[in-house]
């Protein structure tokens, strides 16, 4: 187990990158989660459509293969993904704005993937505002946007509470992949090098990164819980 | 009384599988294993007793332990193994090739899942902690793949200035040791799990450069001379060995003989030059093998 100590560096730089991808990728993907959600709950058909089919599309499609296709299929189209390259964050996370395009790719793909179940934690949550408000609203002569952002809405966050939280920590746990995707220094990709190229015992190193990964979750699991006994709705 | 029972049963069923064993060795003479006798106990005596051997390789190194369409690996490093084997006196066709990519190697040897490693193993200090090494069988050296118009890439120096990025594999040697050469890991190195995501970063421009031996490189170069080239000369000496348990020094003496009979008697320029000498790579003379 002396490597946990030994290698504490490698451990800590790796848990610090995948903090940073997760931390951007979950803004990404709460906004566009969002927009899509709004979309498919709209009552404009062609806009329902597409809101309807990027959810089919990327929660029916492996990560991985989505991975593959920003790591690989965004080259072969001339892409860098360098509009990302956003100039306040790039100073913040500044793997965002270097050269090398993979951290790019990487949150793309897991912004990409997680919007969609983040639309799906949204909708469930609108769907849990009894329809009588909405009619409510809309009797009193709300627009549809008016309705969504005083009556519809404020309801629906406390019933998405719990279901976005679940979606973040799957997201966490999901950026593990990034590391086989040309991100270098994550926690997996470290523990990838110290057992393939500096020889370290396997077990070790694994409980090394589980921890990592364990110290990112558990706060966030306890959070929700917290948030839902103050937030969610009393029945 | 019934444990009696038991031990009376073990023991006569093990005296009968001694006995047995014994009428075996009998009976194996004359058999192509027969012919070859090993001191008892030893590595070589069990697997020879055994008639089949497990190999760790690499099943997608090209000219070195590639997997194709035969459903075998093939390349030099498999074609060192056999002549190893063929020692043992074990028949080719009993040979079970396990995939074993770098950073599994030294943990197939200790458990046991492997008898033997032969994957481009580079000989290093840090990997003899856990395992033994015979050879070395091959002296590779690490080199630089660019694409064929680019002249601003000579040597591993030309990273030093932290503008040209470089891709390697993950737990691979080449990636340590450019590691050296480079300014900022972060925004020059990319790792990943293959060469081949390598060579396709390249294509794409994402990289400037890929590194690792020039054996795989030379690979890369045969199959699409009108892409790429090699920067400059090797700079580092790669020697493969052959991993074997680290406690298990007659069997390592074992391979070391085999491979310098294999050096003297052709063998080994003949595995060369019907695998990873397609590539035009120079085999140079036979490296002297290191019985430490």
């Amino acid at each position: 187990m002396s490597v946990l100590i030994d290698k504490f560096d490698v451990f800590a730089g790796g848990f610090w990158l995948t903090l940073q991808i997760c931390v951007l990728a979950a803004i990404g993907a709460l906004i566009l989660g969002a927009v899509m959600a709004v979309l498919r709950i709209s009552p404009v058909p062609p806009l329902r459509a597409v809101g309807t089919a990027y959810v089919n599309i990327f929660r029916n499609m492996p990560l991985t293969v989505v991975m593959f296709f920003a790591a690989f299929g965004l080259p072969a189209l001339g892409s860098n993904a360098d509009f990302l390259r956003i100039p306040v964050l790039d100073s913040l996370f500044t793997r965002l704005g270097t050269d090398l395009p993979y951290f790019r790719f990487a949150l793309i793909a897991l912004v990409l993937y997680t919007a969609a179940f983040v639309c799906e934690a949204l909708r469930s949550g609108v769907n849990a505002v009894p329809a009588g408000q909405a009619e409510a609203a809309r009797s009193l002569g709300l627009t549809f946007g008016q309705n969504l952002r005083h009556v519809v809405l404020p309801q629906s966050w406390k019933a998405s509470v719990v279901p976005l939280g679940s979606v973040i920590i799957a997201m966490i746990k999901n950026s593990a992949l990034i590391g086989f995707f040309g991100v270098v220094g994550d926690l997996s990709q470290s523990a990838d090098q110290l057992t393939s190229a500096e020889g370290y015992a396997f077990i070790p190193v694994a409980i090394g990164i589980s921890i990592g990964y364990l110290i990112m979750t558990v706060p966030l699991g306890a959070l929700l819980d917290r948030l839902e006994k103050r937030q969610a709705v009393a029945r | 009384m019934r444990m009696k029972r038991v031990a009376a049963v073990a023991a006569a069923a093990t005296l009968a599988l001694g006995l047995a064993a014994c009428g075996g060795d009998d009976a194996d003479e004359g058999t192509g294993s027969g012919s070859k006798s090993f001191a008892a106990g030893s590595t070589m005596e069990k697997l020879n007793k055994a008639q089949k051997i497990k190999i760790g390789t690499k099943f997608d190194q090209p000219g070195f332990g590639q997997k194709g369409l035969s459903g075998k690996p093939e390349g030099f490093d498999v074609e060192v193994a056999k002549l190893i084997v063929k020692e043992l006196g074990i028949p080719e066709d009993k040979i079970e090739y396990v995939e074993t990519p770098s950073k599994v190697r030294e943990d197939v040897i200790v458990n046991g899942t492997v008898d033997l490693v032969a994957a481009t193993y580079t000989i290093n200090d840090k990997r003899k902690e856990r395992i033994a090494f015979a050879g070395p069988y091959y002296e590779a050296g690490q080199n630089i793949l660019v694409k064929k118009d680019d002249s601003t890439i000579t040597g591993p120096d030309s990273f030093k200035d932290g503008t040209k990025k470089v891709c390697s594999v993950t737990g691979s040697t080449p990636a340590e040791e450019i590691k050296k050469h480079v300014k900022d890991v972060g925004t020059q190195l990319v790792l990943f799990d293959t060469y081949d995501k390598c060579r396709d970063a390249l294509k794409g421009g994402q990289v400037d450069a890929v590194t690792t031996d020039n054996v795989i490189l030379l690979g890369y170069i045969a199959k699409d001379e009108a892409s790429f080239k090699l920067a400059g000369e090797n700079f580092t000496k790669e020697p493969y060995g052959i991993g074997v348990k680290k406690e298990d020094n007659d069997f390592r003496t074992f391979i070391n003989d085999t491979l310098e009979k294999a050096f003297n008697d052709g063998s080994w320029k003949k595995a060369w030059d019907d695998t990873a000498g397609k590539f035009g790579a120079e085999l140079g003379s036979a490296p002297t093998v290191n019985r430490y």
